[in-house]
Parts: C-alpha cells; sequence; structure tokens
C-alpha cells in the first residue's frame, strides 16, 4: 500500500528518520543499516541498534562513500544473524540482490528500505559542497527533479549522471522520494504486513509522475550518448588498452566493487608471482613488458567475472586513483552481455546467475 | 613476401580430455595430415577452460584459441560442455565490446571418434588465421 506522511517544519529527514526509529521501536527488526552523519560532517553506511543515534541517520544526504550492499551481504549471510532493515540505494539494492545470488548475502531476515535517489556526490565533492551551502545539499537535487526533470547535473558522480535505475521497485518498504514534494510530504509503499505492524494506512499504489518519467528518460538520454562515446574508443585505434593506458593495477576497483566479492581475488594470488626469468621471457617475446604485467588480463578477466552482475553503482570509477573511466566501461561492456543472456542483475532474486546455468537447447549452432 | 618469411599462425587448443584431445589422438594414430600450428593442452573438460586462460593466450600473442569438447549431451560430467558453452559466448561478446577481434577464439565439439573432423577444424583454423595476419597483440608490450 502506498502512504503518505506529512513533513513538518521542511524536515523531511525527520519523517525518514521517524520511519526507522518505529522498525526498531516496533522490534520489526533487531538493527537499522543506514547512512549515518558523522560528528564530523561525513556520511558513513552504520549499524544501528539505539533508536535516540537515528536522529543521525541521513538517508538524503546526497553522497555514496561505498555500496552498502557488501556490508548488507556481511550482516545478513548465515545464522545465527539479527534482523535488519538496511536503507539502500537502488544500485545497493541490486548488488544486494547479486550477492545473494552469490551466497554472499541473504534476504531471510533482511528488510530493504529503498530510497529513490536523486543522484549522489563523490565524499569529497560532497563535504567541499556542504561546507559551501546554507541548506542541505538533497533538497536542490531532490527539488530539480520535480522543476527540471531533463536536467543532469554534471557535478554528480559519473556514474549517477548516467544512471537510469534510481528507483528499485522490489523492496519490502520503498520510500517514494522522487514522487514526493519534500516540503509536503513523503510518500513510502509498504507491503501490506510491514505496514500493518507500523500502523500505517494508505491506499493503493499507483504508477509514475510525468516528471519522474522525464527524468529517467533523460538519464536513459544521457547513458545512451555516453555508451557510444566510450565505444568508439574502444572499438577504435586506441581499443581498451588505450583507454586504460594509465592504469597502475592498485586494484582499487576491485576492492570497492560491491560484487567481486572473492576472498582472494586471483589476480592478488600465487598465480601471478612469477619467477625472475619469466618476466625477461616475456620482455624477449614482444621487446618489452610492461610493468606491472597483466594490466589487461586483469580488467579484461574483472569484467569476465562479475559483467553480467554489474548494476553500474560507479564506485570503481571513484576509487580510480588514474580518472579512468572504469564503470562506463564496464557498463557499455555489461550492457551488450546481459542483452545476450536476457539478463538484469537486481531484477529478481529467483533468476539463476547466466553462467551458472544453461539450456541444453539453446545456441546450438555454437561448436559445430 | 617470400616463402621464407610467410606468416604462420600459432594456434593455442584447449582440449576436453574425454572428447577432442582423443580425437586428435586419433588424427594422429590414423596418420591423418594436418598443419603444425597447433599447440595442445590438455585439459579434463572444456568446462575446465578459465576464460582467463584464453584470455592471456590473446593477449601474449596467439593468433588463434581453439577449446573443444564433447558434442552437447556428451559431456563426460554430464554438463561441463554446456557451461563452456556460454562462457565462450559471454567472452567472445566481451572481446568484441573490449575491441578485439573475437574471431580469433574458437569453440569446436568434436569427439574422441572425429579424428578426421580433428584435422579438418586445424586445417580451417590455420588458414583463416593465416587469412586474418598476426595478432596486434604480439607487438603490444603495454598491456
Amino acid at each position: 500500500m502506498k502512504i503518505s506522511l506529512p513533513v513538518e517544519n521542511h524536515q523531511p529527514l525527520a519523517v525518514l528518520q521517524g520511519v526507522l526509529k518505529s522498525l526498531l521501536e516496533k522490534q520489526i527488526v533487531d538493527v537499522v543499516l543506514t547512512p549515518m552523519r558523522t560528528p564530523s560532517g561525513s556520511v558513513t553506511p552504520a549499524l544501528v541498534s539505539d533508536a535516540v543515534l537515528l536522529d543521525h541517520a541521513d538517508p538524503l544526504a546526497p553522497v555514496l562513500p561505498v555500496n552498502a550492499a557488501t556490508w548488507a551481504g556481511k550482516v545478513s549471510l548465515r545464522e545465527p544473524r539479527p534482523r535488519v532493515a538496511a536503507v539502500l540505494r537502488s544500485c545497493e539494492a541490486r548488488a544486494l540482490i547479486e550477492l545473494t545470488k552469490m551466497a554472499q548475502a541473504s534476504l531471510d531476515d533482511l528488510v530493504i528500505v529503498a530510497i529513490d535517489c536523486a543522484g549522489t556526490y563523490t565524499p569529497t565533492a560532497y563535504l567541499r559542497k556542504q561546507a559551501q551551502s546554507e541548506a542541505p545539499l538533497w533538497a536542490e537535487l531532490y527539488t530539480a527533479v520535480r522543476q527540471q526533470p531533463g536536467f543532469v547535473n554534471p557535478d554528480l558522480r559519473p556514474a549517477c549522471q548516467i544512471c537510469e535505475q534510481p528507483i528499485y521497485e522490489n523492496a519490502p518498504i520503498r520510500i517514494r522520494l522522487l514522487e514526493s514534494d519534500l516540503e509536503q510530504c513523503v510518500w513510502i509503499e509498504a507491503q501490506d504486513e510491514i505496514a500493518e505492524k507500523l500502523g500505517w494506512q494508505g491506499t493503493a499504489t499507483n504508477g509514475r509522475s510525468a516528471e519522474v518519467e522525464a527524468y529517467l528518460a533523460a538519464r536513459t538520454q544521457a547513458r545512451d550518448q555516453a555508451f557510444a562515446e566510450i565505444r568508439l574508443r574502444l572499438e577504435g585505434d586506441e581499443g581498451i588498452a588505450g583507454v586504460f593506458a594509465a592504469c597502475i593495477r592498485c586494484h582499487n576497483c576491485m576492492t570497492v566493487c560491491p560484487i567481486c566479492y572473492c576472498k582472494t581475488c586471483v589476480f592478488k594470488s600465487h598465480v601471478f608471482d612469477h619467477e625472475p626469468m619469466k618476466y625477461l621471457e616475456w620482455a624477449r617475446q614482444k621487446g618489452a613488458q610492461r610493468m606491472p604485467p597483466d594490466t589487461m588480463l586483469f580488467h579484461l578477466t574483472r569484467q569476465n567475472h562479475m559483467a553480467l552482475s554489474c548494476v553500474g553503482c560507479g564506485m570503481c570509477t571513484d576509487a580510480c586513483p588514474s580518472e579512468l573511466p572504469v564503470g562506463l566501461v564496464f557498463r557499455a561492456v555489461a550492457q551488450r552481455l546481459q542483452q545476450t543472456f536476457d539478463y538484469l542483475p537486481g531484477r529478481n532474486v529467483q533468476e539463476p546467475l547466466p553462467l551458472v546455468t544453461f539450456k541444453a537447447d539453446e545456441w546450438t549452432e555454437v561448436g559445430e | 613476401m617470400t616463402e621464407a618469411t610467410e606468416f604462420e599462425p600459432k594456434i593455442i587448443a584447449f582440449l576436453c580430455n574425454w572428447c577432442t584431445y582423443t580425437g586428435a589422438d586419433l588424427a594422429g594414430t590414423s596418420r591423418l595430415q594436418y598443419p603444425p600450428n597447433v599447440r595442445i593442452i590438455r585439459l579434463m573438460c572444456s568446462g575446465a577452460v578459465d576464460p582467463m586462460y584464453v584470455l592471456k593466450a590473446d593477449l601474449a600473442g596467439a593468433d588463434g584459441i581453439l577449446i573443444g569438447g564433447c558434442h552437447p549431451g556428451d559431456c563426460h560430467y554430464q554438463e561441463g560442455n554446456y557451461k563452456a558453452r556460454r562462457r565462450v559466448i559471454a567472452l567472445k561478446e566481451i572481446l568484441k565490446s573490449a575491441g578485439f577481434d573475437e574471431e580469433r577464439v574458437w569453440l569446436r565439439w568434436i569427439s574422441a571418434s572425429e579424428g578426421a573432423r580433428f584435422a579438418e577444424t586445424v586445417r580451417e583454423m590455420t588458414e583463416a588465421m593465416r587469412a586474418k595476419g598476426p595478432n596486434p597483440m604480439k607487438t603490444q608490450w603495454a598491456v
């Protein structure tokens, strides 16, 4: 059902904090995973057991320091486990669905509280902008959705500028921020069972507003344009080796990726410890050998491992010290790959990962 | 180009133990002629071919990479070749999107009794790779 919670004193944040508090107070969950404002002003996900501390919860803060799906996974992975409400943006919720399929998370005792996202800044940009602004930064972003839905803010994280899936639909609680005039009210959709426990009475859900449709269309258009530009580079003379030429193989992209869950990545294993004479052999084969070696092998293997589950959160781009468009390359590759297997990461937890399943009667022309 | 400097493609073949490798063996014992351009690596199953092996060979400059497995339905491990099929399709899609020539990677089902098909596949692939010319990765050191 859909309910509208009134906003008082221009404080929609208080409404969200109230919702999270009641999840704890009515003992629907034991703990809440939510973005929290630290005393220094930065924002980080935290696992909150004390409802009083939820006064510092700030799901509206437009910043994505980490993809919290990783941590929702850690806290739900195996029994015994707490009942958790996890406040997640769409890219985080979709990553959590993928992690669940990979047996790195469980939805059994976890309630996703999905919040519509109007885009986020990097942590450094967020702190800088917030220091310069009297009003909270979310205000202008959510207002822009209603007033200029076609405007793509160039200061947002690159991944957010081309995000066409800022709304996550398959959550038990969905905070419909993009549909809400946050001066007036916060629209929330909730499963009847949860709504009943919270004492909410509402109406049947309805569709998206024209503004939100326009907002999604603008981001889809920005995405397609970004894809076209990067594909020109990838398929041209530059190639992926040229696009990633400045990679220093620091593995940051892999470390921050919510989908890359392996405890020990093969690229950090002994497989890539070579004897000194091996390097000489390679240097002789091509006349020279890039050091560190296997840079392209790293990126292509990582694509091979996770592009089908890539949710486009763009943490990799933020983490790259060489400012390479890692996330854009991945998303561009992933789009075709996902189309090939008719697979959308995060769509449905029941859908198997494409590379762990098969049908005998598919692609029968291959191999003949 | 003179005979002496004519480009000879190098093909790395990952063959399953039960079908294609045995098929290659049959080609040998049957004294079938095929080009010496193929370097065979035996694995227990086409499903054991980690796509990283294929990428490594391609990036190191192999002109062609052949993955050989049992015909669908004949896998010694029931389903390894079905999984290999999806992996190769995914890998080729990635190679294509990343600007590589995905036609350098071939997947072929060749049974233990198909020595002639193995010889023919190597002939066909050698000529196809010869026509393509050397893998550009041979001279790219900065990858």
